[in-house]
């Protein structure tokens, strides 16, 4: 079988790093190729190598058999070569069709002039071959994330691409989404375009690849067919050791009674009611827009209550902002940690002590080495991977940054902690870390709200489960009850649609 | 440190020159004359280096200097004795500056007006005020003690010149070591991720306002006392000199990145500049065009040496 694009001993170094040593890869039409590997294994730089974003320092790219320089984007798209990123390059302010046919626009025959009506039929046209039925003209901003996807997807095969590269395309998506996006896969393959996809979720993979390729400290540490590898196995590829189990095992027992909500309404969330104990992991599985994260930012008051009661330790709190929140002992680690949860320019120590600067004062200034030598001693506790405090945050990894803002509530002694979703974007080996910690501090006492759309993660660490629907609460589980099915079921409402007609 | 880089190159390369070409530029006298012409902007250049470490942006410095000039310059003419007037007009003129920075502050929060827009419209406010309030002619006759505010010297330093340097090592000190300016910065590197770590972020916003607005209002009354008059037209494009000098500074105007230190050094190179250029007698007009590519060389030296 001939080879789409080929990669031999493809190197690359930053100052003090070896960023990809020596790497083979290649790609078949028709197929698609799984890369996976922790965060900083070398796979976003492989693949800022084939956009022509960053430059090689060795090695060849061969597309169809011929040697091939990529020097920038463009050149990239001149030899049929397609990247999709986690943040989509989209002008949120121009419609569907202006921006698949961005720079490309058609024009009136004989005048310099935009051809509209063409460009959104051509569009429609483009769109409905993916099986989507949504305006073309409709600004991208006003498009949900999974249709926005599929613009960028239809901007990519209207430029005729013959490889094309997905980076974490499912992290945004709902089940139902995925499904759609893998159809559209299935279609692109089957004319014959080249996949690579890069997913942290290794189920995907045994659903959508045919070969797998596993980059561990920028090497290919093993290239196989999916259909004879399983997931423990990658598992011990990417990180390099034996991860006995996903979950770490954990002893918790349950105290008494920390926060109850009592028929919280808001916005989207009607008539909430739940308890959450000291010790506790309360799990909240349901759909992306149950009310999840809304019932978060309401409990955490960075978004007002409509009524209800919410009682803290039995007494009832009224907080009227985050700041009365964060010192009742509520902390929240937001969902987007980039954009809602750190400060980019700030170091890692700034970052921390941001909500615990009023203990960190002597007089009116801030007691500097008393803020050194506290975060040095949770950078130490937590394992937070950085050359030292006074480095940018933005220098860090995803599960590194969650550990950041992580430090920060345990710097406040928070006792309810609410994670919205906490390990997206990041790696095994630091998913299996931030576990132990959720672990190590419900033993201590704390109370922990778990929101996860990854039900696996639910199921291997929660002592409860809330399944959110709607904006309601939809059902409970217990650990020992909860199967992936029934919440799934519970979620999207099956349950009720085929006991109750 | 970076972004001190092409201030520090550009300074270096203006005493070089001017130096050369003039005998006089190197003197304690013209060093302590420079410092006394600079200070005015540079006092505002604090206060804005506050607003724009923010991402914010007050347009209004130059027409507050007018308003504060002839409101304290009208009350040290009242006829009463010279010590209940002189600090009754510094203390209208501080706080003229301190509620019109509320005032921009609330507007920002509370209405959500882009600072921008909301400065601008005080710009126009605040200089029609001054012609109102003059009646569009300046202020005489001022009492001598009036005039002593920036034209006084302790072992040959300028009152105006040591105010100076008291605000930067206040504004150092308050960026650096206190709660307050850890949320300055929290709020323009990432206002919403600052408000959910419990930072109170309209306060902050507001206090960013005040501190430019008095620190306006104290060089609009030393303007007055320098000029010895109130001059409803006084300060006139400030804003622009101000910006830039914090903006050469290295204070990035997308908020959360810069210190104090750049804007006295964006301020000391734009002083020098013109310092060194009136020395020579280049005309005024050759002047701005001068000073505008030192600007941009300035900004482009940092930028490029970014990448």
């Amino acid at each position: 079988m001939p080879t789409l694009l080929r990669l031999q001993c493809v190197s690359k170094s930053y100052p003090g790093v070896r960023a990809l040593s020596e790497v083979n890869f290649e790609l078949r039409p028709g197929e698609v190729h799984c890369l996976v590997g922790e965060n900083g294994a070398g796979k976003s730089t492989l693949m800022k190598i084939l956009s022509g974003a960053l430059a090689k320092d060795s090695g060849e790219i061969a597309i169809n058999g011929i040697p091939v320089q990529i020097h920038s984007p463009s050149d990239a798209l001149k030899h049929g070569i397609g990247i999709i990123y986690q943040d989509f390059k989209l002008v949120p302010e121009l419609s569907a069709a202006e921006n698949i046919y961005l720079g490309k626009e058609p024009l009136r025959a004989g005048f310099p002039f935009i051809d509209s009506a063409a460009m959104r039929d051509r569009a429609g046209a483009q769109l409905a071959l993916l099986g989507e039925e949504f305006d073309s003209a409709l600004p991208v901003r006003m498009l949900s994330v999974a249709q926005q996807q599929i613009v960028e997807i239809a901007k990519a095969i209207s430029q005729k691409v013959k490889i094309l590269a997905l980076d974490e395309p499912s992290a945004p998506l709902t089940g139902k989404e995925l499904v759609k996006l893998f159809a559209i896969i299935r279609r692109l393959t089957s004319e014959g375009v080249g996949v690579i996809y890069i997913s942290h979720r290794l189920e995907e993979i045994f659903q959508i690849g045919h070969r797998v390729t596993v980059l561990r400290d920028g090497k290919v540490v093993a290239s196989c067919p999916v259909a004879e590898t399983e997931k423990s196995t990658l598992i011990q590829w990417m990180v390099g050791r034996d991860l006995e189990d996903e979950y770490p095992p954990a002893t918790l027992t349950t105290g008494e009674e920390l926060l109850r909500v009592e028929d919280v309404h808001a916005g989207i969330l009607a008539g909430i009611n739940f308890s959450l104990h000291r010790g506790e992991i309360l799990g909240f599985a349901g759909l992306v827009g149950a009310g999840r994260t809304e019932l978060a930012r309401v409990i955490f008051a960075a978004d007002a209550k409509g009524s209800g009661r919410i009682f803290l330790d039995g007494e009832e709190i009224r907080p009227r902002s985050p700041r009365e929140a964060i010192d009742l002992g509520i902390g929240l680690l937001t969902e987007d940690r980039n954009r809602l949860g750190l400060i980019p320019e700030m170091n890692v120590i700034e970052n921390v002590t941001l909500s615990s600067l009023s203990d960190l004062v002597r007089g009116p200034f801030l007691d500097t080495a008393k803020e050194n030598r506290d975060v040095q001693r949770l950078i130490e506790k937590l394992h937070i991977k950085t050359q030292g405090g006074n480095k940018p945050v933005e220098n860090l990894s995803g599960g590194n940054r969650q550990k950041v803002i992580l430090a920060r509530w345990l710097l406040k002694r928070s006792r309810v902690l609410i994670f919205d979703e906490p390990t997206a974007g990041i790696d095994v080996g630091a998913k299996y870390e931030i576990y132990s910690l959720i672990n190590a501090l419900a033993q201590e006492g704390v109370g922990i709200m778990m929101i996860s759309s990854d039900l696996p993660e639910l199921l291997g660490i929660c002592t409860r489960i809330i399944v959110m629907r709607d904006g309601t609460i939809a059902g409970e589980f217990g650990r020992s009850e909860a199967t992936q099915e029934k919440i799934m079921a519970m979620a999207t409402g099956l349950a009720e649609v085929s006991y109750g007609r | 440190m970076a972004a001190k880089f092409g201030i520090g190159l550009t300074l270096a390369v203006e005493v070089i020159i001017f130096s050369q070409l003039s005998p006089y530029f190197f003197t304690a006298e013209n060093i302590l004359n420079v410092s006394l012409q600079l200070s005015i902007t540079a006092i505002i250049a604090a206060g804005m280096t506050f607003v724009i470490l923010t991402s914010g942006i007050d347009l209004s410095v130059g027409a507050l200097v007018a308003l504060t000039g002839v409101v304290s310059a009208s009350i040290a003419k009242i006829s009463l004795p010279v010590g209940v007037t002189l600090p009754l007009a510094i203390a209208a003129g501080l706080t003229i500056g301190a509620l019109s920075g509320a005032f921009a502050g609330v507007c920002v929060t509370r209405f959500s007006i882009t600072p921008f827009i909301a400065t601008l419209a005080l710009m126009t406010i605040f200089r029609g005020a001054a012609y109102i309030f003059t009646d569009g002619r300046p202020i005489w006759e001022l009492p001598s003690q009036f005039s002593q505010l920036a034209g006084g010297r302790v072992y040959g330093i300028p009152y105006p010149t040591l105010i100076m340097a008291v605000v930067f090592a206040v504004a150092y000190v308050v960026l650096k070591w206190t709660r307050f300016g850890r949320h300055v910065y929290a709020v323009g590197g990432n206002k919403e991720a600052a408000r959910l770590a419990g930072i109170d972020t309209d306060r902050v916003l507001i206090g960013v306002y005040v501190i430019c607005g008095v620190l306006t209002s104290l060089s609009g009354i030393l303007l007055a006392s320098r000029v010895n008059s109130g001059q409803p037209n006084a300060g006139l494009m400030y804003e622009l000199d101000v910006i830039a000098a914090v903006v050469v500074g290295g204070t990035s105007l997308a908020g959360g990145r810069g210190s104090i230190v750049g804007t006295l050094l964006g301020a000391v190179l734009i002083g020098v500049l013109r310092n060194g250029l009136n020395l020579l007698d280049v005309n005024s007009y050759v002047q701005q065009v001068v000073v505008g590519f030192v600007i941009l060389i300035t900004v482009m030296i940092d930028q490029t040496r970014k990448k």
